[in-house]
Formats: structure tokens, C-alpha cells, sequence
């Protein structure tokens, strides 16, 4: 039964995982058995009353109360207790412990990104503490998008009006997948990222160490790199020259860019700024128009900043 | 004239020369024709039509997630593919299927009337179909959408192509919906043949009268949502987009409250035709008459209060996902009393494994597996994991394609030497069936396991993990593919050189079987008068063709 627990569903790796598999399992079970109920009275019926003649005569049964009440209360009782399991469970995911650690998500249309209390921020991976609840409070910088991480058994729609939250805590280190599970367009499915699961010293090390990035007083296409990092524009742009959801920004500096609308233009300074600020004014032939706007999102300077990154990256 | 009406047998005529496939032949007959059976001939075609397109659709997305990255096709004509693919099969095929076209062509005939109460609004829900029809194909050559049928916003009134025409296309569709059910519930109450009393109906019947009244009242609904998403667009009102103040959790309680009933729109007629097929070839009483129709209804009411659960993680409050759940094993329970019901009926039968009794039987294994996966997705713990993974495209298309076309295919061999005065091969009928229960079972069972496994479906790409069980998929969806053919095939064969068909090839007891096949133009050429239930096997057959002349007798004149 573990082994095919273990099949069947992905690697156990948050506190609520365990009582979610078992719930999952419990009804897999039932419901095994039910089928194989049904399915064995299909297969002996349709052997031991064969048509022998077309003129076969059967017998009138039309009701028998004790059967009929039997096959009502028995699932009524199973499927209380898979109500009641479900909602203990769904109460447990709901209620975050009030010492959880909080960390802000921004999902955009295609990138994750992660802003600690200490203002420190990540793209694509979400750096955690072994052992300590966190947090999740989430909202969308544009159309729905949902948080799944399958090791932990957690999911939840962001939107772009609201904030919602939800919660986990992973007791082992270990990197685990996240999924966009409410679709968001072209690169729907491209929407990874990863939860990195750090023992609690190296998480705190870690944070320092952004901390510390982010204050210091960064030649402008360093501070340029931590912000094309920071911001998940790796999740659509490549800078190493394969197409993705966007072009590749290595070594277009200088070149001509040709657009849906026909036109051309020159990749200079004020096309790359006008290219983060407004993203859709001009859209490279070939690609859809998918970024968001970044127009009080970025200040000057690290507008400046990601500027100075992509012409160094010629 | 007015002698004193007596009560007499009228047996069959077999191979009538006429009938109304050939009583006029003209083009103009039959495209302002309003006689239910053409009408219902004509959804039939159209139906297959757009499960064909459907499944072709379906074929190339398999065939795209043959490979993790790129196959053949690239990220945003995926998207386009997978949308089509499901506002094609749930407006264009599924929700017409079984009630438009089979319930079209014999529920007048099951209640011993002449046609439904509306014969030329009958005539004008086929047209507006055609209509909705029309604007779904115009979005197609326009560019195609790429929203997934559920059209969410607020990605549906943010991106280009043609939301507008396709919205517009099922809006239309709507209201062919709704007056189709419309004309059944009137003609269902006001048409009955004398001494047919509801608690003598065919269980196929109480079916449709159960789907005809979730047509009539929720499908207004959807034509609300969708109207105001044209009008968000095109005038930008902001009652959905956050943009403008709006809210998207809003549109999804609107579309779920439509949707979520149209399951069983989808639904309840296949488990009408599932009853006729099971006492037919068990030969026998039905276990249970008034807790089947009894449960469609009620399975009717508790599909609206339901919704919710498709928003388990939408956002919406604690409280109402948990009332939702709640709610929703209560779907579970008539379900499953059904399924019961239909098993006790083989009990002593004398069953007969003809192909519509396999696909009976098919359905029974394959909808049971959808229910069971069902209640699975209604727990809440389990479903915030399963959620938008393809465990739920594995479950709904156990529900959809193992319960209804299952159903549908059964319900269609069962009546086609009725409609069509043909015999198919029965040999290659049991192995097409073989065919796609099998392929059925290789495309939709690893789909389990992989949304089981983390697998989230509306995926372009995925990571490499999951290929294996996606390529069992694709070759499932090949098998699936040559039975489709196989069906097409013999079909088409028994419709060009078919056995003719006897009146009454299964020994059924209700009044379509007491009829000619194909059947008259007007169906009885006498007043028919129900005696007997329909499952009545224990009663003379001759008790079941009792009528009283209507005072123009045509079929003196036409016997030869």
C-alpha cells in the first residue's frame, strides 16, 4: 500500500502532506472496493443469466427496502467521514500558525517573485527555512495565476485585486517544484519556479547575503543583473540567446528589431526603457504581446540599472 | 362518423415501403421540415459532425504532448487547440447529444404523440444551433481563442482574437437550449398518449424532463455571464475586470453557476438511455422505477447548489468552499443509488449482450470510476492537491466521454434500425465497442496518476517526469481513433446495404418499438393507449400495442 502511495503521489514533503495522502488513500481504497463490488456483480449476472430464449420469463422485482436503505445509509456514512477528514484537513491548510514567517509572492505573467519582510527579493526561487512555518501572501501583477507546489500538497489562485495566502512548513532541505495551475496564456506552463528548502543557518545567511547586495552601492549593471534576477525576467527572456516568451536579450544592443506592426526600430536606450516601462508599445515580430508594464514598479535608476546589464551583455 | 372508439391491437407494419425518411424527398422537405424525427436527424448529423471536429482537435493536442518541449505545434496554437477542443465538444456535441438529437427523434414517439407541442419551434432550435454553430466556426478561421472554454477572466478580456464571436456563438446556442427543453417539458406534460400517467413513463423520458428543466433555468444564466463579458469588452462596464473595479471571482460564480448544472444537462440523459438499454436486454422490471426518475431529479435540484466546488481555490471564502463540499457528496448519494438500481435490474434478467447492452455495461464501469473520482475531488484537503491537475481532466472525461458518449453510443445502436430501418454488423459493433473501452481505459487512466503526481493540466510544455504516462495517453487516443473509424465504417455500410430492420429487434415494450421501422411520418396512424409500464416483460406483448382508431386510418391504404 506505501509503495503505491508513493506512486501515485508525489514525495511527502511538508507537515500537512501526510494526513492529505492518507485521506487520499482512504478514499482510493473505498472506492476500490466499491468498484470491484460493482464490477464483479456486472461480470456474474451478465454469465449466470445469460438469455437462454427470447422468451425468457423473469421475475417482477420491483423494490426490496432493506437492500434499498442498505446502499443509502452505507455511503451516506462514508462519505460523512470523507467530508468530515476533508474539512479537518482543509482547516489545518487554511489557518497559518500565527509564528509563521511571511513572505510576499508576485506572480506575473510568466514569473514568480519573492519579496522577504527585510525587503530582500527573489525571482523564480523561494528561499525557506527548514523547520518554520511560512507564510504565503500573494497577489497577481496581472491576470489570475494559482501557486502549486505538489510536494506540499499546497495550491492557491492569486489575483490581481485582492491578496490570498497560504501556508507550509518543510521540515528537510530540498528543492521542490512550483507550478502556474491556473492558466495564464502563451507561457502557461513555463510559470516555474522552485521553493529551495535551506537549513535554518543558511537560510539566515542567505538573506544576509541579499541583504547585504541589495544596500550596497552596486556598479549599475551588477545592480541591473540583481534586478533582471530579482524580478524573474530570466523566466521569459534568455540571455543566452534562445527564443522564449520573449526575445533573448543578449547582443541586441545596436541591433534593429522588427515589429507586429510592420514598423522598425533601432534598440537604443529610450527604446529599451520605453520596451520595460510600457511594455506593449512595440512588440517584436514573431512574439506575443505578453509582458507587463513595469511603470511604477521600477524606479529610474533601476530602470537605468537593467539598461546598463543589457548592453553589456553584447 | 363518431361510432363508439373500441380498444383494439394495431401491430407493426414491417418494411413499410413509406416512412418519413422517403415520404417527400424534396431538399425543401427536409430543411423546413417539422416532423421531430427529421429535425432530430438533422442534430444528429450536425453532432457527429463536431465530435469529429472535436476529436481531431483532441488527437493533434496528444500528439503534441508526445514530447515535453516542442512536437509540432507551438505554445499559443496549443492553447488555441485545447479551447476549441472544449467549447466544440461540450456546446457543439455534448450538450445537443443525446437530448437534441435521440431525445428529438423519440421522445414524441415514447409518449405516443405525433410530434413535440412546438413542431416549428422545434424546427427553429435546430436553426439557432446551426446559427450559434456558424459564429464558433467564423472564430476558428478568425485566429481562434485561447481563454480554455471556460473563458475566465480577466485573461479573457485581456488578450486578443476572437473572444467576442465565439462568446456571441454560444450565447446563440443557449437559447436553442432552452427552447428545446422548453418544448420537451410542455410536450412531456400535455402530450401523453391516454393512460400513459407519469408512473408509466419510460425512465428515458423522466431523464429529459429532469435535463429539460436544469435547460430552461440555467442556461439564462450562462447567456447573462457571457453578455456581460462581450459587454466588458466591448464597452468596458468593469464588473469583472479588477482594472476597472470589477471582480474575476465574480465571473466564476456566474459561469459555475451554469456550468455546473450543464454536467448534468450532459449527464442525466445518458443515464436515461443506460435504464431503457439495461431492462431491455435484462428483459425485466426495473429495480427501483421511482428512485431512478426520482434521483434525476433531485440530482437536477442539488447540480445548483453545487458550483462552488469548482472554486475550492479560487479565492472565494472559507465558508463557502466548505458549504460546497458539503453539498456536493449529496450529488453523490442519488448517483450512486442509480448505478445500484441498474445492477439490481440484471438480477435474474435474461441478459442479452447485444452492443448496446456492452455499451451498458461499459458505462457502468467507466461512470462509476468518474463518480468514485468525483467524490475524491470533493474532498477538500485532497482536492486544494488535485485541483486543476489532470486528475480532474481524467475524472471529468470518465464522467463525459465514459458516462455520456459511452451512453450515447449505446442509445444510438439500440434505436438505429429504428430511425434508420437498418441492422449494423453486430460482430464489428462488439469490437469497436472492445476497441474503445480499451483505448478509452490507455488515454484516461494514466491521466489519474499524473495529476495525481503533480501534473497541472492546460500545459504546453512539462517537466520530464511525466512523459511516459503522457505517451500512454497518446497511444490510447490512436486505439480510440481506429474504433471511432471502425463505427464510422460499418455504419455507413449497414446505411447503404443494412439488413432491413423488423419493427421490434430487441423485444422492447415501449411505443416506439410498436411501431414500423423506420417509422410513419406521423408516427401512429392511431390514438395509441398505454396499458403496462414500459418494463412491464411479464405482461402480453400484444397489451402493448393497444390503441383506438382515430377516425383516418392511413395504414389500411399504404399496406400492400
Amino acid at each position: 500500500m506505501e509503495r503505491l502511495r508513493d506512486y501515485l503521489l508525489p514525495e511527502q514533503s511538508s507537515t500537512v502532506a501526510s494526513d492529505v495522502d492518507n485521506l487520499f488513500m482512504f478514499i482510493n481504497i473505498a472506492s476500490g472496493i466499491l468498484l470491484l463490488g460493482i464490477t464483479a456483480a456486472l461480470i456474474y449476472f451478465s454469465w449466470k443469466y445469460k438469455r437462454k430464449s427470447k422468451e425468457d420469463v423473469t421475475p417482477v422485482i420491483r423494490h426490496n427496502l432493506a437492500l434499498e436503505l442498505t446502499w443509502t445509509i452505507i455511503p451516506l456514512i462514508l462519505i460523512m467521514i470523507v467530508f468530515a477528514w476533508g474539512f479537518r484537513g482543509y482547516m489545518t491548510l487554511r489557518n497559518a500558525p500565527s509564528d509563521a514567517m511571511e513572505v510576499y509572492v508576485t506572480g506575473l505573467s510568466f514569473g514568480w517573485q519573492f519579496t522577504y519582510t527585510n525587503g530582500v527579493m527573489s525571482g523564480s526561487d523561494l528561499y525557506v527555512p527548514a523547520g518554520r512555518p511560512v507564510k504565503l501572501i500573494m497577489q497577481s501583477r496581472d491576470v489570475l495565476h494559482s501557486f502549486f507546489v505538489p510536494d506540499f500538497r499546497i495550491k492557491q489562485d492569486l489575483m490581481p485585486n485582492r491578496y490570498t495566502t497560504q501556508w507550509f512548513q518543510a521540515d528537510e532541505p530540498g528543492n521542490h517544484v512550483i507550478f502556474c495551475t491556473e492558466y495564464c496564456g502563451s507561457g502557461h506552463s513555463a510559470m516555474m519556479g522552485r521553493v529551495i528548502v535551506l537549513p535554518e543557518a543558511e537560510f539566515t545567511a542567505w538573506l544576509e547575503t541579499e541583504k547585504a547586495k541589495s544596500e550596497q552601492e552596486l556598479p549599475l549593471a551588477r545592480l541591473g543583473e540583481n534586478i533582471f534576477s530579482q524580478q524573474g525576467c530570466m523566466a521569459c527572456h534568455s540571455v543566452e540567446g534562445a527564443a522564449g516568451i520573449g526575445p533573448a536579450l543578449n547582443g541586441i544592443f545596436g541591433d534593429t528589431h522588427n515589429f507586429t506592426d510592420g514598423s522598425s526600430a533601432v534598440v537604443d536606450e529610450s527604446y529599451l526603457r520605453e520596451s520595460i516601462l510600457v511594455s506593449n508599445a512595440k512588440v517584436v515580430a514573431g512574439y506575443a504581446p505578453a509582458m507587463p508594464n513595469y511603470t511604477g514598479v521600477l524606479s529610474d535608476r533601476q530602470v537605468d540599472a537593467l539598461i546598463e546589464y543589457i548592453k553589456e551583455l553584447n | 362518423m363518431s361510432t363508439k372508439a373500441t380498444l383494439k391491437e394495431f401491430p407493426a407494419q414491417e418494411h413499410p415501403e413509406s416512412h418519413y425518411l422517403n415520404h417527400d424527398k424534396s431538399l425543401k422537405s427536409w430543411l423546413l421540415t417539422v416532423d421531430h424525427k427529421r429535425i432530430g436527424l438533422m442534430y444528429l448529423a450536425s453532432v457527429i459532425f463536431f465530435f469529429f471536429v472535436g476529436g481531431m482537435l483532441a488527437l493533434a493536442l496528444r500528439l503534441e504532448l508526445w514530447e515535453p518541449a516542442r512536437n509540432f505545434m507551438d505554445a499559443d496554437t496549443y492553447n488555441r487547440i485545447f479551447t476549441l477542443h472544449g467549447a466544440v465538444m461540450i456546446f457543439l456535441f455534448i450538450i445537443p447529444s443525446i437530448p437534441a438529437a435521440l431525445g428529438n427523434i423519440f421522445l414524441p414517439v415514447m409518449l405516443g404523440a405525433k410530434d413535440v407541442a412546438f413542431p416549428r419551434l422545434n424546427l427553429a432550435s435546430f436553426y439557432i444551433y446551426v446559427g450559434g454553430a456558424l459564429f464558433t466556426l467564423y472564430s476558428m478561421a478568425h485566429g481562434g481563442i485561447d481563454t480554455g472554454w471556460t473563458f475566465y477572466t480577466p485573461y479573457s478580456t485581456t488578450t486578443g482574437s476572437a473572444v467576442i464571436s465565439m462568446t456571441f456563438g454560444v450565447f446563440v446556442m443557449g437559447f436553442s437550449s432552452i427552447l428545446t427543453g422548453l418544448n420537451f417539458i410542455v410536450t412531456i406534460h400535455k402530450m401523453r398518449a391516454p393512460g400513459l400517467t407519469w408512473g408509466k413513463l419510460p425512465l428515458f423520458i423522466w431523464s429529459l424532463y429532469a435535463t429539460a428543466i436544469i435547460q430552461v433555468l440555467a442556461t439564462p444564466v450562462l447567456a447573462i455571464t457571457l453578455l456581460l463579458l462581450i459587454m466588458e469588452r466591448t464597452l468596458g462596464i468593469g464588473i469583472f475586470d479588477p482594472a476597472l473595479g470589477g471582480d474575476p471571482v465574480l465571473y466564476q460564480h456566474f459561469f459555475w453557476f451554469y456550468s455546473h448544472p450543464a454536467v448534468y444537462i450532459m449527464i442525466v440523459p445518458a443515464f436515461g438511455i443506460i435504464s431503457e438499454l439495461i431492462a431491455t436486454f435484462s428483459r425485466k422490471t426495473i429495480f427501483g422505477y421511482w428512485a431512478i426518475a426520482f434521483s434525476s431529479l433531485a440530482i437536477a435540484f442539488i447540480g445548483f447548489l453545487v458550483w462552488g466546488h469548482h472554486m475550492f481555490t479560487s479565492g472565494q471564502s472559507e465558508l463557502s468552499t466548505v458549504v460546497f463540499s458539503f453539498l456536493t457528496f449529496f450529488v453523490g448519494l442519488p448517483t450512486g443509488i442509480k448505478i445500484l438500481n441498474w445492477v439490481a435490474t440484471m438480477y435474474k434478467g435474461s441478459i442479452w449482450m447485444q452492443s448496446p447492452m456492452l455499451y451498458a455495461i461499459m458505462f457502468l464501469f467507466l461512470f462509476t470510476i468518474g463518480g468514485l473520482t468525483g467524490i475524491m475531488l470533493g474532498a477538500l484537503s485532497v482536492d486544494i492537491h488535485l485541483h486543476d491537475t489532470y486528475y480532474v481532466v481524467a475524472h471529468f472525461h470518465y464522467v463525459m466521454m465514459g458516462g455520456t458518449v459511452f451512453a450515447f453510443l449505446g442509445g444510438l445502436h439500440f434505436w438505429w434500425p429504428k430511425f434508420t430501418g437498418k441492422m449494423y454488423n453486430e460482430f464489428q459493433a462488439k469490437v469497436a465497442a472492445v476497441i474503445l473501452f480499451i483505448g478509452f481505459n490507455m488515454t484516461f487512466l494514466p491521466q489519474f496518476v499524473m495529476g495525481s503526481q503533480g501534473m497541472p493540466r492546460r500545459y504546453y510544455g512539462y517537466i520530464e517526469q511525466f512523459q511516459t504516462l503522457h505517451q500512454y495517453s497518446t497511444v490510447g487516443s490512436w486505439i480510440l481513433g481506429v474504433g471511432f473509424l471502425l463505427i464510422f465504417w460499418y455504419l455507413l455500410q449497414s446505411l447503404r446495404k443494412g439488413e432491413a430492420a423488423p419493427s421490434n429487434p430487441w423485444g422492447g415494450r415501449s411505443l416506439e418499438w410498436m411501431i414500423s421501422s423506420p417509422m410513419p411520418p406521423h408516427n401512429f396512424d392511431y390514438i395509441p393507449v398505454v396499458k403496462h409500464g414500459p418494463y412491464d416483460y411479464h405482461q402480453p406483448i400484444a397489451e402493448f400495442r393497444l390503441g383506438i382508431d382515430d377516425g383516418h386510418s392511413h395504414s389500411e391504404t399504404k399496406a400492400h
